[in-house]
């Protein structure tokens, strides 16, 4: 058993849930103080992805993103990054799937601050520096970290729009999600169920460990 | 030591428009829920920006809207305890004090501030508590420990005990009153509560729908409110429309009597504090009958209406101990109102 696909799956995860993570955070805030009519227009805006069909999503990227597409023209020609059919397109599909997870948990967070601990810290001459890293995120960690390990377990399972983007190439492009159709595909049954039992494994790993989070900010 | 406050600031259906000056002492707002006392500190203190108008502080201009100067709350120094405290939650005791002693200390004479304030409001043995961990009085002296050492120019206090159980809430203003002596500056009280605000403050500012109604030194305040709500929340529960007659004399609508006073110009209601009835002859005397007693944990509430008077006539309160109403309970009697006893109101 060739174990490319848990590597693949895995660092397509992890970066798109790291570069996610930081998006998420700081459009939640700043749209969050945002008037608002603007803040309804992004809000629905950051939200679509959630809410279309993956392949919806992959055939828009593949819009912008096409070799031959203006967007995908200019950064192969310019940085010779090519973005389809290579693993970090991937992560850009996945990115833009799991980014609405991340974006609406964190800004559930950021709403149900209590506004009067950062105006005591200012009225007593904290910088709002320290009093966002210090007093807010603290305040809304148990809602970060939720929405991190969602989107992990969300990139995790992300089929429709990798398929687009990146296809399924053995050894290049293959994630677990696309190893499975393919194998089922050519009547692999068995290989395919095993990598069944991975993914749900890895699953079921991460969902537990969101559990315990929850308990023990609970208990705090 | 000076504050001057000149502001307005309009909301859907309502608009605060405060003035008011406070040399040293203590200033108690008192006014109802949602007349805008809370926003005026939050204005003072820079959370809220006014609409319009200035706010000065020992001669240096916190926020003027003509000359566009808002200064950061960080910058303006001065103290804001918060109705729930508003203590960090993931904080210790120890840091969250620390929190207001990071301005303009650094390293060693940070930490030697924190454990002296500590020390002195009696915190030390809770240093290391977490906020959750705290009663409620001394999650309330943890708030002022942590504005005191922050050394503000003005503290501000909103509703200091409102959160807190009633047993606890003379102690810990009796601690309250305390630390404020030794603060020694300009302090902004707001409260609802009549009785907390006597025995804190040495102004009293009467505030009803955003609008300052009535200032002044304490007992003047409390002896002449000026208005209805004033009247009301200075505890003066019996309040009745006039009809002015001539100078000297006045038809009590709400009670159905007529009156005899020296009636100020524009007086349009009259109020008399339950303590204020008198037993016997003497001015406005009336024949009374008594349309209900009221037991409370040691006085009475006598409920009198006067036998001139129409039957749907508002009844008048009157509270007097325990002995004395049972050494004169009778089903109709004699008292009288003292004309000077009489508050005037307008508006």
């Amino acid at each position: 058993m060739d174990l490319f696909p848990l590597w693949n799956s895995l660092r397509i995860a992890g970066i798109s849930t790291g570069i996610v993570f930081f998006a998420g955070i700081l459009s939640a805030y700043y749209i969050a103080k945002a008037p608002r009519a603007v803040k309804g227009l992004l809000d629905v805006a950051l939200t679509l992805p959630l809410v279309l069909p993956p392949t919806v999503v992959g055939f828009l990227l593949l819009l912008a993103f096409g070799p031959r597409r203006p967007l995908g023209a200019f950064l192969l020609e310019r940085f010779g990054l090519r973005m389809t059919m290579t693993w970090w397109s991937a992560t850009l599909a996945t990115s833009v799937v799991i980014f609405p997870l991340m974006y609406r948990t964190c800004r559930g967070a950021f709403e149900s601050f209590d506004e009067n601990l950062a105006a005591a810290g200012r009225t007593l001459g904290l910088s709002n520096t320290y009093i966002f890293w210090r007093i807010r995120m603290p305040g809304c960690r148990a809602g970060i970290l939720a929405g991190t390990v969602l989107s992990f377990a969300r990139a995790l399972g992300e089929y429709g729009a990798t398929s687009m983007i990146a296809g399924y190439t053995p050894g290049r492009t293959a994630t677990i999600s696309t190893t499975v159709y393919q194998l089922w595909r050519t009547n692999e049954d068995g290989l395919a169920l095993r990598w069944v039992l991975v993914n749900v494994a890895i699953s079921f790993a991460v969902l537990l460990a969101v559990n315990l989070l929850e308990k023990r900010e609970r208990r705090r | 030591m000076a504050l001057t406050v000149d502001i307005v600031k309009r909301f859907k259906g309502f608009t605060l428009q405060v003035s008011f000056t406070q040399d040293g002492g203590t200033l108690a707002l008192l006014g109802a829920s949602g007349c805008g006392k809370s926003m005026t500190l939050r204005c003072i203190a820079g959370i809220e920006k006014p609409d319009r108008g200035r706010i000065l502080l020992d001669g240096e201009t916190l926020f003027d809207s003509e000359r566009h100067i808002n200064l950061s709350p960080q910058a303006r120094r001065v103290g804001l305890m918060f109705q729930r405290y508003a203590l960090f939650p993931q904080m210790t005791v120890w840091q969250n004090v620390r929190c207001g002693a990071m301005r303009g200390r650094t390293g060693e004479a940070r930490e030697r501030a924190v454990g002296e304030t500590l020390e002195r409001l009696g915190l030390s043995a809770l240093a290391d508590r977490l906020p959750a961990q705290l009663s409620g009085g001394q999650q309330q002296r943890v708030a002022l420990a942590r504005i005191l050492v922050s050394k503000p120019r003005l503290l501000m206090l909103d509703e200091p005990f409102s959160a807190l159980d009633s047993h606890l809430r003379f102690r810990t203003e009796e601690e309250t009153r305390r630390e404020i002596r030794a603060f020694g500056g300009t302090v902004l009280l707001v409260s609802h509560d009549r009785d907390e605000i006597f025995r804190m403050a040495d102004r009293v500012a009467i505030l009803d729908a955003g609008r300052v109604r009535a200032i002044g030194p304490r007992d003047e305040v409390f002896a002449d409110p000026g208005s209805r709500a004033g009247c009301l929340l200075t505890g003066c529960k019996n309040l009745s429309a006039i009809r002015r007659i001539d100078g000297n004399h006045a038809e009590a609508l709400d009670w159905g009597i007529p009156l005899e006073l020296a009636l100020r110009e524009g007086t349009d209601a009259l109020g008399l504090r339950m303590h204020s009835v008198r037993p016997g002859v003497g001015e406005n005397t009336f024949r009374c009958r008594v349309a209900d007693v009221v037991e409370n944990p040691f006085s009475f509430t006598v409920m009198l209406r006067p036998v001139a008077a129409p039957e749907n006539s508002v009844p008048i309160g009157w509270e007097l101990p325990k002995d004395e109403w049972r050494a004169m309970a009778a089903r109709e009697i004699t008292v009288h109102f003292p004309a000077g006893e009489l508050l005037q109101l307008k508006g």
